[in-house]
């Protein structure tokens, strides 16, 4: 079967995101002066062939942590599983 | 062949994507040594004494620097020849390779200001104990360019109170005067860090190019001293 997973990755708490700080420094032009806390992450969206959807997601797990995130700077979430058939 | 009289052989590793692996290789044979071109799809080194990542943009910065360099099949090679202890040095993009393989302790991210920093910079040597410090001093400082746009070194609590207690930072951002504070900082390193050093010592890297100042025909020669002290590391006997 082919499931589709979509891992969110994002600089760890507490870590400097100059990006986040300078699209947080650039709302107010656009007259938002609301905003806070923003931050910057990545979005990597794949499908996987595997048996079952828990073979798939333990599958990437194990790729978010060795390649698609640094473990040392980076945090990551697996975030939806909807199978697509095959 | 006796002490001193021997060339020795530093290969640099070309990998997709890297631009100064040719000023690395001009810097050795600069310095005395053989210069030797690696291949990123290569599986042996050559015999060399000593290996050099060098700086660029490899596979495009594609996802994190580094990260997709670090499974070039050369990598395993390079990573046994650090495991027999042979020295390896990683400058700029080499040493966020070496990081991304946790090969090096700590990450390279984002400069906190955002912009790409190219400009000369002094860095104070904390340690003689790594292949590029052996001829210099804790407490020295040389002036060698960086330009980088993610140079920003860090490590979480713990993992920082290691390198610092285990004495894992080779370099730090400083005044030519030594004189470490927020004002010599160019990119928001945590603790000035501008290189670290393994445990066993023989690997390091760090973001300023030494090779870029070593020709005293197109400038300064800062990095000289890196250098000279990884050919006396390799025993050239310089």
């Amino acid at each position: 079967m082919r499931y589709g997973f979509e891992v969110l990755v994002s600089l760890k708490a507490g870590l400097l995101d100059p990006q986040g700080k300078a699209v947080e420094g650039s709302l107010p032009a656009l007259g938002w002066t609301n905003v806070s806390d923003v931050r910057v992450g990545k979005h990597i969206a794949l499908t996987i062939e595997a048996d079952d959807e828990d073979a798939a997601r333990v599958q990437v797990a194990e790729m978010a942590e060795r390649l698609l995130s640094n473990p040392v700077i980076e945090d990551f979430q697996i975030l939806s599983a909807s199978e697509l058939g095959g | 062949m006796s002490r001193g009289e021997r060339v020795p052989r530093i290969g640099v590793v070309t990998f997709p994507g890297s631009l100064d692996d040719r000023d690395a290789l001009h810097a050795v044979e600069l310095m005395g040594a053989q210069g030797i071109p690696l291949w990123h799809a290569d599986t042996d080194l050559q015999g060399v004494d000593a290996v050099i990542l060098p700086g660029g943009f490899s596979y495009g910065d594609y996802l994190r620097t580094g990260a997709l360099a670090r499974f070039a099949r050369i990598m395993d090679a390079v990573r046994a020849f650090a495991d027999r202890g042979g020295p390896v040095l990683g400058i700029c993009n080499g040493f966020q390779i070496l990081c991304e393989a946790g090969m090096l302790p700590g990450a390279l991210s984002r400069n906190d200001s955002l912009r790409f920093v190219c400009r000369p910079v002094s860095i104070r040597v904390e340690t003689s104990g790594t292949p590029v410090t052996g001829r210099l001093l804790p407490g020295e400082t040389v002036e060698i360019p960086i330009k980088h746009g993610e140079g920003r070194y860090v490590a979480g609590k713990e993992e920082l109170r290691r390198i610092e207690g285990e004495g894992l930072v080779a370099f730090r951002y400083s005044g030519p005067d030594g004189v470490v504070d927020d004002a010599r900082n160019p990119n928001g390193s945590v603790g000035n860090i501008a290189g670290v050093r393994n445990g066993s010592g023989n690997v390091v890297g760090l973001m300023p190019h030494p090779e870029h100042a070593v020709d005293p025909d197109v400038g300064p020669v800062g990095g000289q001293p890196l250098f000279a002290s990884l050919l006396q590391y390799v025993g050239a006997g310089v």
